[in-house]
C-alpha cells in the first residue's frame, strides 16, 4: 500500500471518497508520524490523536451511509496553536496562556471541522506569533526537518511564526496545517521548508477566535504541499463572519475550479526596489528562474517600482507592536491564564508580576515598543507617521497594479538559518520579513511556492503578490511556477 | 529620540510589566537600537497623506439590536466565562483587595 503520509489534501480526500483507503487509516498513519517526530522536531505543543481518529470515524461512517464527505472530508490537519479550540489547550506558545482551554471554537477551525477535516494537534509557533524562527515559544524551539548538505547537523529554523506548521507539513506529520500571517508568518516558514502557503486578502478569513497579535494585519491561511491543496483549504477557511468586524462580506470564489497555469495576457511585475544590494546569489537566481517560468507560461514581464519599500519594515515595527501592546493588555491574571500573586501584592502588583512571569523576552520587547510609540508626546512622531507611510506603501501597490496583474519577488532574503544565529540581534531577525511585510501592510493576498534548492540543499521560495481579492490570480501564477519548478525535494528523514 | 533607564522604567510601568534593574539595563540599548532604526520614517515626505485607518475599505456594520441574536456571543454564559479564571469565587472573578 502507498504511504498515506506522502499524500496531500486532494489525494487523501479523493482516496477516502473512492474507498481506496479509510479516513481512520489516514489518521492513524499521520498520528504515528506525529508521535515519532515529536522529540526531535517539537512541532506540536499538544497532539490530539484521539480527536483525529474520532473525526475520521465520523467520515468513514458518513461514507458508509452514502452522505457527502465535505471539501476536506477525511483530511487530518495540524492547527496552529493560535486558534481557539474547544476543550483543547490554546496557548499562543506562551506561559501566560498555559492551561487555557477555550470554551469556544474559532470560526476558521470550525469551518475546517464542518468540511470534514480532523485535528492531529496544536502546532508550536513563535510566542504570540512574534518571531521569524520559532525561537520565542515558551514550549521550546521547533527544529526544521531540513539540514544543510554540508554533512553538519546544525539545527535549522523552520521559519516563523508558523514554524510548527511548516515543519510538520514538510516532515509529513500532516498533509496541511493552518497558519497565520501578520508580517510574513505563513510565507517565510513555507519558503524555509519547501512547502506552499497563502495569506489571503485581509478580511477573507475570520479573525474570531484567533489569539490577536496586530489586528489590522493578522490573517489566517493554509500551508500545504502544493497550490491546489492550498486552494481547497482556503475555500474552506474563508468566508464572511459577522463576529469579526473586518470580515469581508463577499462570496468565497471557487478558486480550485478556476485554477489555471495559463498566464497568457497576464502581466507580471518585477519590483525594482526588491533587488537589493548584496542580495544572496541563489535567491537572485531563483527569482530569475521564476521570471523565466512565468514568461514560459505566457506572461509578459514588466519592471515596476514600489518606491517606499525600504520603509515598510520600520513602519511595520511601529504599527504591529502598537497594536500588540493594546491587544495583549487583556492578559492580566484575572480572567484566564496565569496569575502571579506575590505575598502582600495589590492588584497593580499582581498585573505586573503576572505579565513579567507570563510573557517572553520578545513579547515584552514589542509591548514596550508599542507602549512607547503610543504614549503621550510620541504618538504623532511614531504611530501617526507610520500609518501615513503605510498609506504610501498601499498607494505604491495600487499604482503598480495599473501596470501588472501580479507581482513576483523572493519570499525571504535567504534560506533557513541555523537556530541561535539571529536571536541576539532583533533587527537582524526582523530583516527576514523585508519582502513579506509590504504586502501585509497593504492587506494584499500573497503566497510562497517552492522554487528550488540553494547551494546548501535548502529550499527557497518565490512570492506572488496580488491585487486585493484576487487570490485567483495569485494561485494561478503559483501553479504556473509549481508546474515548471518541478520541486519534489523533501527532507531526508533523520528524526 | 532615545530612551534612558528612567523612561524604560516608566514605559514598563505603563505596560504593567515588572522589570528588574538588570533587565532594565539590558533593555535600554535594545530599545534604542530599534527606535534608532524606525527613526528613518521621519525622512519620508508625508505632506497631505492621511494615516491609514482601514487596509481594505470596509464599512463597519451594526448588528441588529436583538438579545442573544448569536447565542455564542450572547448572555447566560457565566460559568463558561469563569471556567478559565485563576480565581473564580461566588460567580465572580476574584482579585486582591483593592479598597481598604
Amino acid at each position: 500500500m502507498t504511504d498515506l503520509t506522502e499524500l496531500g489534501v486532494a489525494a487523501i480526500r479523493d482516496g477516502v471518497a473512492k474507498g481506496d483507503f479509510t479516513a481512520v487509516e489516514v489518521a492513524e498513519a499521520f498520528n504515528a508520524n506525529v508521535a515519532a517526530a515529536q522529540d526531535a522536531l517539537n512541532a506540536f505543543i499538544v497532539a490530539t490523536p484521539d480527536a483525529a481518529i474520532e473525526a475520521a470515524k465520523a467520515i468513514d461512517a458518513k461514507r458508509a451511509a452514502g452522505e457527502a464527505l465535505g471539501k476536506m472530508g477525511g483530511v487530518p490537519i495540524g492547527m496552529k496553536d493560535l486558534f481557539a479550540t474547544v476543550g483543547v489547550q490554546t496557548t499562543a506558545a506562551s506561559h501566560i496562556l498555559e492551561g487555557f482551554k477555550p470554551e469556544y471554537e474559532s470560526t476558521v477551525s470550525q469551518k475546517l471541522w464542518d468540511a470534514g477535516a480532523g485535528m492531529l494537534g496544536k502546532l508550536n509557533l513563535d510566542q504570540f506569533a512574534m518571531g521569524s524562527s520559532n525561537e520565542t515559544s515558551y514550549f521550546g524551539n521547533v527544529i526544521s526537518p531540513w539540514r544543510r548538505n554540508d554533512g553538519g547537523n546544525a539545527a535549522l529554523a523552520p521559519g516563523g511564526s508558523s514554524g510548527g506548521s511548516s515543519a510538520a507539513v514538510s516532515a509529513r506529520l500532516c498533509p496541511a496545517a493552518t497558519g497565520t500571517d501578520t508580517g510574513g508568518s505563513i510565507r517565510q516558514p513555507a519558503a524555509f521548508t519547501g512547502i506552499t502557503g497563502i495569506k489571503p486578502t485581509y478580511g477573507r478569513c475570520s479573525r474570531w477566535g484567533i489569539v490577536a497579535f496586530a489586528s489590522s494585519l493578522d490573517q489566517a491561511g493554509p500551508m500545504a504541499r502544493d497550490v491546489t491543496d492550498c486552494a481547497i483549504m482556503l475555500e474552506t477557511m474563508a468566508g464572511f463572519d459577522p463576529k469579526d468586524s473586518t470580515s469581508l462580506d463577499m462570496p468565497v470564489p471557487e478558486w480550485t475550479v478556476n485554477l489555471s497555469a495559463d498566464m497568457k495576457g497576464k502581466k507580471v511585475g518585477i519590483p525594482r526596489e526588491y533587488r537589493m544590494d548584496g542580495m544572496d546569489e541563489d535567491v537572485a537566481k531563483s527569482w530569475d528562474d521564476g521570471i523565466a517560468w512565468l514568461k514560459d507560461a505566457g506572461a509578459e514581464i514588466v519592471e515596476i517600482s514600489l518606491p517606499h519599500t525600504k520603509y515598510a519594515l520600520p513602519a511595520y515595527y511601529i504599527v504591529a507592536p502598537a497594536e500588540a501592546s493594546s491587544n495583549l493588555a487583556r492578559y492580566d491574571g484575572v480572567r484566564y491564564g496565569l496569575r502571579d500573586l506575590p505575598d502582600g501584592a495589590n492588584l497593580q502588583d499582581m498585573y505586573a508580576a503576572t505579565r513579567a512571569a507570563g510573557f517572553g523576552a520578545e513579547v515584552k520587547r514589542r509591548i514596550l515598543i508599542g507602549t512607547y510609540v503610543l504614549s503621550a508626546g510620541f504618538y504623532d512622531a511614531y504611530y501617526t507617521q507610520a500609518q501615513k507611510v503605510r498609506t504610501l506603501i498601499s498607494h505604491d501597490f495600487k499604482n503598480a497594479f495599473t501596470e501588472c496583474d501580479v507581482i513576483l519577488a523572493p519570499t525571504a532574503p535567504s534560506a533557513a538559518f541555523a537556530l541561535g544565529e539571529n536571536v541576539d540581534d532583533p533587527l537582524k531577525m526582523y530583516l527576514n520579513d523585508v519582502f513579506a511585510v509590504p504586502a501585509s501592510l497593504a492587506g494584499l493576498p500573497a503566497m510562497s511556492v517552492p522554487a528550488g534548492l540553494n547551494r546548501e540543499g535548502l529550499p527557497l521560495g518565490l512570492q506572488i503578490i496580488g491585487k486585493p481579492f484576487d487570490e485567483q490570480g495569485v494561485l494561478n501564477a503559483g501553479l504556473a511556477i509549481e508546474q515548471r519548478a518541478g520541486f519534489t525535494a523533501k527532507p531526508d528523514k533523520w528524526w | 529620540m532615545s530612551v534612558d533607564t528612567a523612561t524604560v522604567a516608566k514605559i514598563a510601568s505603563l505596560a504593567r510589566i515588572k522589570v528588574s534593574e538588570g533587565e532594565l539595563e539590558a533593555m535600554v540599548p535594545e530599545l534604542n537600537g530599534i527606535l534608532a532604526w524606525v527613526e528613518q520614517l521621519g525622512e519620508v515626505d508625508v505632506t497631505g497623506i492621511e494615516p491609514m485607518t482601514a487596509v481594505i475599505p470596509n464599512t463597519l456594520r451594526l448588528r441588529d439590536d436583538v438579545i442573544d441574536a448569536d447565542p455564542l456571543t450572547g448572555g447566560g454564559k457565566r460559568d463558561a466565562v469563569l471556567a478559565n479564571a485563576p480565581a473564580a469565587e461566588h460567580g465572580f472573578f476574584g482579585v486582591p483587595k483593592v479598597i481598604e
